[in-house]
């Protein structure tokens, strides 16, 4: 299909917002989209716009690593060692469904103001999601693969290394796409309720100084930032895995 | 045959549970000796073949190689699986996966590449060495399966069913291929397999095992000349007596193997 066709939905609905807004009159909540536009562009030129993605990417990324290095450890320890996950399943069951939004007033008071507070609920908030599905990744490792190793007397790191971690690798990366996007959420959720920092401060600050073309060129941003975000990932994704995504496609 | 058999399973046996699938379970494989196994399905031979190489503890009784008894697979005990498929590794290519016997033998890495290409050779493969299983025909990725487990350098080979997924022409060649290699090598070869004259037209000796628990219901001797061809061997009369007492066996444990 031509991909033009498919833009054509929501170069309309902007066009719509552009009459609406204007014939609204000016508003405190609404504007439009040129003002959106012109209000980006300023932001980008005095660099405001460009440190709070920085602080907000900082906490994401950051808390995405600490999560994930955490959910991978954790995942491959408990999918290869059943008794073990069978000890540890209450414990990660009942702190799994926390929202992490709810550990904000704790992580607040433990950790007070700034990137440590952030980079704390981002990595609770990655770090299930990693562990569940890297513990899929590595259980769902092809039997007679294990079979083979124990075959040819690979040594546990060998086995890891060579067997299990290729074999869980896609489904693995799949769980960090997953995380990456949730940590760019939760980094703005967090500065959104508390932190006065990031694109979520920006948001908040706007919309409370009556900034609605600025407010919305903030949550404008964020979409262009987790868009690019998920489409670096998808194409790392393609360029690590293609062979692999090729054999479980025939499969 | 020499005298002391390199394979001796000694009154094995093998429970799941309440369930007995192997029952004092005896026979012996000489050095260099080629056996098939042969029974009906659920009789146990996959079991037996499994205890052998070293992935199931029995028991009850042992199974010894060499003399000492088996608890845990060994490198010069090589398995060849029925899926190929999902044997091999699909992130590597043929080479790689020969590689991976090689890296677990601890070859040196400046000597692997010599044998990976010598071993690909041997199963006539070296023209695919870059290529990944996927793209491969069901009959090259079992041949490269074996290629694997001669880079182990094996005493013996443990063949699961390892043709039973091959279409017929493509099964004969391989059949064949393998006839050929155990005679270079001198490996001794366990080769379990449901259909009865590819039984007979590879062994030395055909073990036929009955259900409930399974157990040695006959042994036959193949006296057939070698090598062999797979047409006037499978036309002999020495072969045709074989087929019909081993079917007559088959019939008759299905009928009666049941309790």
């Amino acid at each position: 299909m031509n991909p033009g066709r498919a833009l054509a939905l929501p170069a309309a609905l902007v066009a719509l917002a552009e009459i609406a807004a204007r014939a609204h009159g000016p508003s405190d909540s609404i504007a439009p989209p040129s003002e959106v536009a012109s209000a980006m562009l300023g932001a980008l030129a005095d660099g405001s716009l460009a440190g709070a993605t920085l602080d907000t990417l900082v906490s994401a990324f950051g808390g995405l690593a600490i999560g994930a290095g955490l959910g991978l450890a954790l995942g491959v320890t408990l999918g290869s060692l059943r008794p073990l996950d069978r000890l540890m399943e209450p414990t990660i069951e009942l702190l799994r469904p926390i929202p992490s939004v709810a550990v904000i007033p704790i992580a607040l008071v433990a950790l007070g103001f700034g990137y440590r507070l952030e980079l704390a609920i981002v990595a609770f908030a990655c770090v299930w999601p990693i562990l569940v599905l890297t513990r899929a990744a590595v259980r769902g490792v092809e039997p007679r693969l294990i079979e083979v190793a124990r075959a040819l007397r690979l040594t546990p790191l060998q086995r890891t290394v060579k067997i299990v971690a290729p074999a869980a690798l896609p489904r693995i990366f799949v769980a960090l796409r997953l995380a990456a996007g949730i940590s760019l959420v939760v980094a703005v959720t967090v500065e959104i309720a508390v932190n006065p920092q990031g694109l979520g401060y920006g948001v908040m600050t706007a919309g409370q100084a009556l900034r609605p073309d600025l407010m919305l060129a903030y949550v404008v941003w964020i979409g262009i930032v987790g868009f690019a975000l998920n489409a670096g990932l998808v194409l790392a994704q393609r360029r690590l895995f293609g062979m692999a995504a090729k054999v479980e496609a025939a499969r | 045959m020499t005298s002391s058999p390199l394979i001796a399973f000694r009154s094995v046996d093998l429970a799941f549970g309440d369930h007995l699938v192997l029952g004092k379970l005896s026979f012996e494989i000489g050095r260099g000796e080629i056996v098939c196994v042969v029974g009906p399905s659920g009789c146990g031979k996959t079991t037996a073949l499994r205890v052998a190489a070293g992935l199931i503890v029995p028991t009850g009784g042992e199974v010894a190689f060499a003399g000492a008894p088996i608890k845990s697979p060994r490198r010069d005990v090589a398995i060849v699986f029925q899926d190929y498929s999902k044997a091999l590794l699909p992130w590597r290519t043929a080479a790689g996966n020969v590689s991976l016997a090689l890296e677990a033998m601890g070859t040196p890495r400046g000597r692997r590449r010599e044998r990976i290409d010598a071993l690909l050779k041997r199963v006539g493969l070296f023209a695919f060495a870059d290529k990944y299983p996927s793209q491969m025909s069901g009959g090259m990725q079992q041949r490269l399966q074996i290629a694997r487990c001669l880079a182990q350098e094996p005493a013996a080979l443990m063949m699961d069913e390892p043709f039973g997924a091959l279409d017929a022409m493509t099964r004969q060649s391989l059949q064949d291929e393998m006839l050929e290699i155990a005679r270079a090598t001198k490996a001794t070869i366990f080769f379990v397999t449901h259909d009865l004259e590819e039984a007979i037209y590879l062994g030395d000796r055909v073990v036929g095992l009955m259900p409930h628990p399974g157990r040695i219901g006959i042994e036959l001797s193949v006296d057939l000349p070698r090598p062999r061809d797979q047409v006037t061997t499978r036309e002999s009369p020495a072969f045709l007596r074989l087929r019909h007492k081993l079917y007559d066996f088959i019939h008759a444990s299905e009928r009666g193997g049941r309790p």
